[in-house]
């Protein structure tokens, strides 16, 4: 997560000091990754070090603001014109989960699958409601309007999650038996297939 | 809610279609009860049942053995006079193809069960332009279903679906014909008549759809695998709002 470009889009808006910072960009995003004052301050440093930002004095409140350069802005520009990169994916729990799953003895990877869907489903209808309610209330300013934005990207993913979920299951039973064509040739190595079908008791 | 008595209560629901080497089991030994209130969405992959259940849920089809109690009656022993009566007053569909009588404008489709039931025609228009309006589509009601876009249509099937007593609406893949943003719109108004006091039963393979209802039942090979039942989520929003 881009703290650091989040951070420089709001001072585009002006300047500002850090614990302003922190509950803009939380207002912004629901709370959905919420920042501790400390993330704030020691990406400001490191802001201020590649010459982002600088310190500009202090407010009525006797706050340290900083603010956006220049140079900032160019960065700024150069981050909302380049698409987030999907060429390195981060490391997905789930995906390697379910690839070690495959071939595990004793795993059942439908019941993996199955815990896994109720727990996405749940957490649908969990954003769901937070989103018929965002709705119901007619998002109007910049920050109700962006936490709905943000509501329904975590909807759309838990989807795709769902989505994949079925299609893994789907796969897993058409191998499965094709899995077992080869099992009964080898004789006796059949832990691989028992792993990946329900229809017979994972041998052990 | 848990107090009122339950609008659709299925009880060891069994269907077996065919019989000795050819028998195959749609629905083995369900039991489901959905309050007023309520929107249960029941998934789960082709095959497994879903559409068997809601078609015996509104007495289209008659279950093996168990029992299908809507508002208190069991249509599975009830005569068919009075299936027929029950599926007029108490039963509302909802299907993928919307299902509007193409020669009749959305206010006078919305009257026709009123009518079927024996209302007089003013009067059934009346209330039919009512619930339109209730639900923002007012100035659909001298439409033709050729006039109204799919969600449209999908809308005023709702409204007819729920009109007069009824408050059970049976809804099979609703949004199967309709973009995403407009099913949303579709579901958001089931969510909303189930809101206000219906019992809503959803059959849909999209879990977007399925998120919108208060318990997720997922069905497989014709028996009930598992249960999702919402949590608080309002607990965990900063400034908390009131549930239903």
């Amino acid at each position: 997560m881009s703290i650091r470009h989040g951070l420089l889009a709001l001072l585009d808006r002006g300047p500002r000091y850090g614990y302003q910072l922190r509950t803009e960009f939380e207002s912004r995003t629901g709370a959905t990754w919420p920042l501790n004052v400390g993330q704030v301050y020691t990406t400001l440093a490191r802001l201020e070090r590649d010459g982002l930002v600088v310190p500009a004095g202090e407010d009525d409140g006797g706050h340290a603001v900083y603010a956006i350069t220049d140079e900032g802005r160019t960065e700024l520009r150069e981050w909302f014109a380049r698409p987030v990169d999907r060429t390195s994916p981060p490391r997905d729990e789930l995906a390697i989960k379910l690839a070690m799953a495959v071939g595990s003895p004793g795993v059942d990877i439908r019941a993996v699958i199955q815990g896994q869907r109720i727990h996405t489903i749940r957490a649908m209808q969990d954003y769901t409601r937070l989103k018929a309610q965002a709705v119901e209330t007619g998002p109007t300013t910049r920050d109700e309007v962006a936490w709905l934005l943000v509501l329904e990207q975590l909807i759309f993913s838990a989807e795709a999650e769902a989505r994949w979920l079925d299609h893994c299951e789907a796969r897993l039973v058409r191998l499965a038996d094709s899995l077992n064509e080869g099992e009964d040739e080898g004789g006796g190595k059949g832990e691989r297939s028992a792993s990946v079908t329900s229809k017979r008791p994972a041998r052990r | 809610m848990q107090e009122a008595q339950p609008v659709l209560r299925l009880q060891e629901l069994t269907r077996v279609h065919g019989s000795g080497a050819t028998e195959v089991h749609a629905l083995r030994g369900i039991d489901l009860d959905v309050f007023p209130g309520e929107l249960v969405a029941v998934m789960g992959p082709s095959g497994s049942g879903k559409s068997t259940l809601l078609t015996i849920a509104g007495g289209l089809d008659t279950p093996t053995s168990g029992r299908v109690l809507v508002e208190g009656t069991d249509i599975a022993t009830a005569g068919r006079k009075q299936v027929a009566a029950l599926r007029r007053r108490s039963i509302g569909y909802v299907f993928q193809d919307y299902n509007l009588i193409p020669a009749l404008t959305a206010a006078e489709n919305v009257a026709l069960p009123r009518e079927l039931d024996g209302m007089s025609a003013r009067k059934a228009r009346r209330e039919a332009v009512a619930a339109l309006e209730e639900i923002g589509l007012g100035e659909l009601a001298d439409r033709f279903p050729d006039e109204m876009s799919g969600g449209q249509q999908q809308r005023v099937a709702i409204a007819r679906a729920l009109v007069g007593d009824r408050r059970l609406v049976l809804a099979d893949e609703p949004t199967g014909a309709l973009d995403s943003e407009t099913g949303e719109s579709v579901l958001a108004l089931l969510r909303s008549r189930c809101d206000a006091g219906a019992a809503g039963v959803l059959v849909t393979h999209e879990p977007r759809f399925a998120a919108w209802a208060d318990r997720v039942v997922f069905l497989r090979d014709g028996s009930v695998t598992d249960t999702t039942l919402r949590s608080s989520a309002e607990t965990l929003l900063p400034g908390g709002v009131a549930a239903k």
